[in-house]
């Protein structure tokens, strides 16, 4: 008796706990993507959305044989595949550095850390500024310093260089995150695992190959994962330092071009069409991914 | 000796990467810095110095009377400020009740939850801007705070429910005996014992909302009511070539940053390695 009465005592104490909440989670999560849903079958009209006309599966199909949310698609995908990497690899690199004996550790780490707590709209700009074509640092440095190139880049202004400093920029910001996160993998090692191999002879790299990678092993799903949906997600970067799609829509990622139909065409719909793609990609690659790289483990 | 020379050509190496690293980090930064101090007559100029021939405030001067970031910078403090302690009790409230109340649906309920970690957050703008709407957020601070608060909800409410239930159960179990109420436990208890784990929520809901930009951008159209990210990007559409007032504006956003990361600095760390990554 007693302990259902304080059951359902706690039931209700629970639903006070959890109520402010889950009405913001309804509000402006849940609510907000059934309804997006909804809009994206139709044709929407934003001021009077009762003469909205219901259009089906057009605004999805459109955006499939869109020319310029192909190029979006594939802007976004090269954008995956180099910063993804990059950011792992320098990231990596960076906490096996500080996962030694050394000198002002947590200086470095803090060094480290500056991008990513910087906002993406400063460093865009610094970007764009180091990028100008006119008399930007990068410029100065290849042409004047290191004599790599004897005129002054567009680099903005070029439908394929300008994502140079997009992806730099992506690599540059990411790797203090991903740092930190491998550091705190690299240091869950048991040490007595490094010691014993030391004893058996394995060299630094042996040890690398046969503990640390396959130790870090969660640590680097966890890291595929997060950062593969990031780069998918990317915006404000292609936004600040191409205006979204300049030159001539050829440097969209999928969200600018979602933003631009949105709010600049007033393309609710179809804008909404291409969030629900969007968001469709990244749960299929995480899933893929998912799968992938556990697999490997039981192999 | 063979041994020694080699570690010590190691760790110069070690310390010849790091401090590589640490050019290319901080490079842009100082030249943001210097950048910040220059005349508008030498923001072009050729070869572009990365020590100023003539160091001036005025960018500082123009950026905060004559543009009004101070104006900004205040907008964004008091949404990151509101956001940051409503999101620490909305989500600490949530977290307790996972960690410690036995009820119905518990698990359905939480993975709901979570399933909010998943929905990239700039697809949401479309609809949370029609939301809003008929709310009548548009412009208005609470349309920001509201939001950023829900975005934060499911990973700072996972976050405080791993450290709710490593904290020790015998306290709140004898206050309960004693006939203490689940608030008075919640509130006089749990709390103050999770000082480390609150510490990590607050720097990083401060860290989000201080830098949120694609849902300013849309909800936000007045002009006194920017916040400074907004005001930066915009600021630098209308003047392209007044980076000298760019930076300065963006070294004011960066300031305050930095001091949260500095002060909890100790606790981050910890409450990545100890809570945010244990799946």
């Amino acid at each position: 008796m007693i302990t259902i009465k304080n059951k359902t005592n706690q039931s209700v104490q629970a639903a006070l706990f959890l109520l402010p909440g889950f009405i913001l989670f309804l509000t402006f999560i849940v609510g907000p993507m059934i309804y997006s849903f909804r809009i994206s079958f139709f044709d929407w009209n934003i001021i009077f959305p009762e003469k909205s006309t219901w259009v089906g599966f057009a605004n999805y199909l459109e955006a499939i044989r869109d020319p310029i949310f192909r190029k979006a698609v594939l802007n976004n995908a090269v954008y995956t595949l180099v910063t993804v990497p990059g950011q792992m690899i320098f990231g990596l690199l960076v906490a096996l550095l500080l996962n030694q004996q050394i000198r002002g550790k947590a200086a470095f780490r803090v060094i480290f850390y500056l991008p990513v707590i910087t906002s993406w709209v400063i460093v865009s700009l610094l970007f764009e500024y180091m990028f100008s074509g006119q008399a930007g640092l990068i410029n100065y440095l290849l042409r004047d310093v290191l004599h790599i190139i004897d005129q002054n880049i567009l680099w903005l202004a070029d439908p394929v260089l300008a994502f140079i400093p997009i992806h730099l920029l992506g690599i540059w910001k990411g790797v203090g995150w991903t740092a930190v996160i491998f550091l705190a993998g690299l240091q869950a090692i048991p040490i007595q695992l490094f010691e014993a191999a030391l004893v058996d002879g394995a060299n630094r790299l042996q040890q690398f190959r046969y503990i640390t990678l396959p130790m870090i092993r969660q640590t680097t799903i966890y890291l595929v994962v997060v950062l593969t949906a990031g780069a998918l997600n990317a915006y404000i970067s292609n936004l600040l330092l191409t205006n979204g799609g300049d030159p001539l829509d050829q440097t969209h990622f999928i969200l600018t071009l979602m933003y631009e139909e949105t709010f600049g065409n007033l393309e609710f719909g179809y804008g909404s069409a291409i969030s629900y793609l969007l968001t469709i990609i990244v749960f299929i690659i995480s899933v893929i991914q998912i799968r992938l790289l556990r697999n490997q483990e039981q192999v | 000796m063979g041994n020694h020379r080699k570690n010590l050509l190691s760790k110069s190496l070690t310390y010849f990467l790091l401090l590589a690293g640490t050019v290319v980090v901080l490079l842009p930064f100082w030249y943001m810095l210097i950048t910040s101090m220059k005349p508008q007559a030498y923001i072009f100029e050729l070869p572009p110095r990365l020590w100023p021939s003539e160091v001036s405030l005025i960018n500082y001067q123009k950026a905060l009377q004559t543009d009004q970031f101070g104006l900004y910078f205040m907008n964004s403090l008091f949404v990151a400020v509101l956001t940051t302690a409503s999101t620490l009790f909305v989500s600490s409230l949530m977290a307790y009740a996972f960690a410690r109340l036995k009820f119905r649906g518990k698990e359905v309920l939480f993975y709901f939850l979570l399933s909010g970690m998943m929905v990239p957050p700039v697809m949401l703008i479309i609809p949370q801007f029609i939301v809003a709407k008929f709310l009548d957020l548009p412009d208005k601070f609470l349309g920001l705070i509201l939001v950023y608060i829900t975005m934060n909800l499911s990973m700072q409410t996972f976050l405080l429910r791993g450290y709710f239930e490593g904290l020790p159960k015998e306290v709140e179990e004898a206050a309960l005996v004693d006939g203490a109420s689940r608030w008075l436990i919640f509130w006089k208890i749990v709390l103050p014992l999770s000082r480390p784990g609150l510490a990590v929520v607050t720097i990083f809901t401060f860290l989000f909302a201080w830098e949120e930009f694609p849902w300013a951008n849309v909800a936000i159209k007045e002009t006194t009511k920017r916040t400074l990210p907004i005001a930066i990007a915009l600021f630098q559409s209308q003047h392209l070539t007044e980076w000298g007032q760019v930076f300065a504006a963006s070294i004011m956003g960066i300031i305050p940053v930095v001091i949260v990361f500095a002060v909890f600095q100790k606790y981050f760390i910890r409450g990545i390695s100890t809570s945010g990554l244990k799946g």
